[in-house]
């Protein structure tokens, strides 16, 4: 994967675009699913559609598979307008999240399928039909019916179909779905794997933020119908553009306060005769203007005794204690009564744990631990 | 098993007599050597063998399966566009109104049908005969392969058809290759149906047909004015027979295809 560190096609502006929405607008009825949605996709990225049920996300991968016809403004694919190209004339293919495996057909019919409606020989098709029961490890399963698959079997069948084409596109829609938690994770790998070996573009929607992250090149964020923010993994875990991004992905702590900038730092005020907080922020604010500090659990640090070095030091007491086994999560109580989540390691014996319930402890952290929100 | 009580045995044993004891005094009679229908001589087959040379019984019962093949074969071809209509078409101008009037002819008395189509045939000029017969009962039947065929289409997996286009086909093929031999069971019910409901009709067939085209049950009906004669018993016999095989061959279709569904939802899980 040590491709990817350098694959960043979105900040090259000579790059083209393979997917352009621009202004894409659909409404069912009153409904707006898709509100005048901007967005580029390039070519051999994974990309990944996040949000909650209805956002919005399952349709904008059935307006590109052409299931749904936008109600305004254009979808264009590797530069052709996509209005009125019906899903057979795309050169893009769906996994769709039941599979849709033909019952009656077997392993290797399935994956024909595609490939029968298009001129090639019985030879090619035969030849490509292997290529993917292999590129899958399905080759034992040819002659197979899909009822008589596991459903992680059934899975790996229907991504071979979807590839089977080689579409410039391909859409998974919620493609790990129905599988446990254990194959999930194997199956996420063997998925990032084929994605790299067949270059092909990958559009993901998933509602696991775990799953967005592991994939994809890049994640965009959707709430109603809105892109929130579109980023690499990193950046939407690390600089969330809003509050709403930084609590959909992850657990955060959210400090509600008032804000002064001086040289790109924020001194924030959060509670009354409590010592402010600083962080350092790209944004601007203007003075007295109202702010939220997003900080991740992991990078609060949890104490008995006062540290001398950190930046930003606030006490508060323990109310809860959350033993996972590796990690620790400590809920603490802030003076203006936000309870703050502060993960520690167990590097040692739980045994010699320092504190516990009702203990008064020091949270810390840095000055560039957290980012500073407008809403 | 549970045992049944005594008064559900009972009442088993009445409804079974009450349905099929009259049925069953006709089969036996049917292999009965005497020519006086009530009175019993010996077992026979002899009516059987005097049915065979019945050149008016048999062409009877060939202008019978005729009707009854054409017939159930447009009227599975019609039921299954509309059902294909009614499930897929969403929610199209005068829906209701189209699925209302398709399953109209289920509560229609025959006699009305009948009589209305008589009535269209004279004034079209249209010649009483096969092709009559034929459209009747293409109309008759339609509604009950209709109902079977839109059944299997509601719980039928929509996203099979978007990939069937979205692997390239047009949305006739994604029919013709996908949703066709899923739902074949169900037409194939349908077909049996319809082919065994234009065998026994009688009312509408005497209607609209012409005297070139008698089929079996007027045939029937019109020597049991004259009196009922062994050879009739002979015919119903075989009648009885091939309509039981006909439900119960559509019934095990169904059953088996049921059964094979529920395996696969419970193999999906």
């Amino acid at each position: 994967m040590t491709d990817n560190l350098e694959f960043t096609p979105w900040a090259d502006p000579s790059q083209k675009p393979l997917i352009r929405f621009e202004n894409v607008t659909k409404k069912f009825g009153d409904f707006t699913a898709i509100d005048n949605l901007t967005l580029d996709i390039y070519e051999k990225e994974f990309f990944a559609l996040l949000g909650p049920s209805g956002c919005g996300k399952t349709t904008l991968m059935r307006l590109l598979g052409g299931f749904e016809q936008v109600t305004s403004g254009t979808i264009t694919i590797a530069g052709q307008d996509m209005a009125n190209i019906p899903p057979n004339k795309r050169a893009v293919n769906m996994m769709f999240q039941s599979y849709a495996l033909f019952p009656h057909l077997t392993v290797a019919a399935n994956i024909a399928f595609g490939l029968k409606r298009d001129d090639l020989s019985a030879a090619d098709i035969d030849a490509r039909v292997d290529e993917m029961l292999t590129l899958v490890q399905l080759k034992q399963y040819a002659k197979r019916k899909p009822h008589q698959l596991s459903g992680g079997q059934r899975q790996r069948v229907a991504l071979a179909r979807s590839l089977a084409k080689a579409p410039k596109l391909l859409l998974l829609d919620e493609p790990l779905g129905a599988l446990d938690k254990k194959l999930r994770t194997e199956t996420q790998f063997e998925l990032m794997d084929i994605q790299e070996k067949t270059g092909t573009t990958f559009v993901i929607v998933t509602h696991d933020q775990e799953e967005a992250m592991t994939v994809a090149s890049r994640v965009a964020v959707m709430n109603h119908g809105v892109m929130i923010q579109v980023d690499t993994p990193d950046r939407i875990y690390e600089n969330p553009s809003s509050s709403y991004v930084a609590d959909f992905i992850g657990d955060v702590n959210l400090i509600n306060g008032t804000a002064r900038v001086v040289d790109g730092v924020v001194t924030m005020s959060w509670a009354e005769g409590q010592p402010k907080l600083s962080a350092k922020s790209a944004l601007d604010f203007a003075a007295d203007a109202a702010c939220i500090l997003a900080i991740r659990p992991e990078k609060v640090n949890i104490s008995s005794t006062k540290p001398g070095s950190a930046h930003n030091v606030v006490r508060g007491k323990i109310l809860d204690i959350a033993y996972l086994g590796n990690i620790s999560t400590y809920h603490v109580q802030i003076a203006d009564g936000t309870i703050i989540k502060a993960q520690s390691a167990n590097n040692r014996r739980l045994a010699r744990r320092p504190f516990t319930w009702e203990d008064k402890v020091y949270l810390s952290w840095t000055d560039t631990a957290g980012v500073v929100l407008a809403e | 098993m549970k045992r049944l009580s005594w008064f559900n045995a009972t009442s088993l044993a009445f409804g079974f007599a009450f349905l099929y004891i009259p049925m069953l005094i006709l089969v036996i009679y049917s292999f009965n050597s005497s020519k006086l229908v009530t009175v019993w001589a010996g077992f026979s087959t002899k009516w059987y063998v005097e049915l065979a040379g019945n050149e008016a019984f048999l062409e009877a019962a060939w202008v019978t399966i005729k009707v009854a093949v054409i017939s159930s074969t447009l009227a599975t071809v019609l039921g299954t566009m509309a059902a294909y209509a009614m499930v897929r078409g969403g929610r199209f101008f005068g829906r209701t109104l189209f699925s209302g009037m398709v399953y109209a002819p289920l509560v229609m008395p025959e006699v009305i049908t009948g009589l209305s189509l008589l009535l269209l045939f004279i004034g079209i000029g249209m010649d009483r005969g096969v092709m009559t017969i034929v459209l009747a009962h293409t109309i008759l039947t339609m509604c009950y392969v209709s109902v079977v065929v839109s059944s299997r289409l509601v719980s039928f997996d929509r996203s099979l058809e978007e990939a069937a286009l979205d692997l390239g086909c047009t949305p006739f093929d994604a029919f013709r290759s996908v949703t066709l031999p899923i739902i074949a069971p169900a037409v194939i019910a349908g077909w049996l149906l319809a082919f065994t409901l234009s065998l026994d009709d009688l009312v509408i067939a005497s209607f609209v047909s012409g005297p070139s085209s008698t089929t079996l049950p007027i045939k029937i009906f019109s020597s049991v004015r004259l009196g009922v004669s062994p050879e009739i018993n002979a015919l119903s016999t075989i009648m009885i027979g091939i309509v039981t095989i006909g439900v119960i061959v559509a019934s095990l279709v169904t059953k088996r295809s049921v059964a094979m569904r529920a395996k696969q939802e419970r193999d999906a899980e």
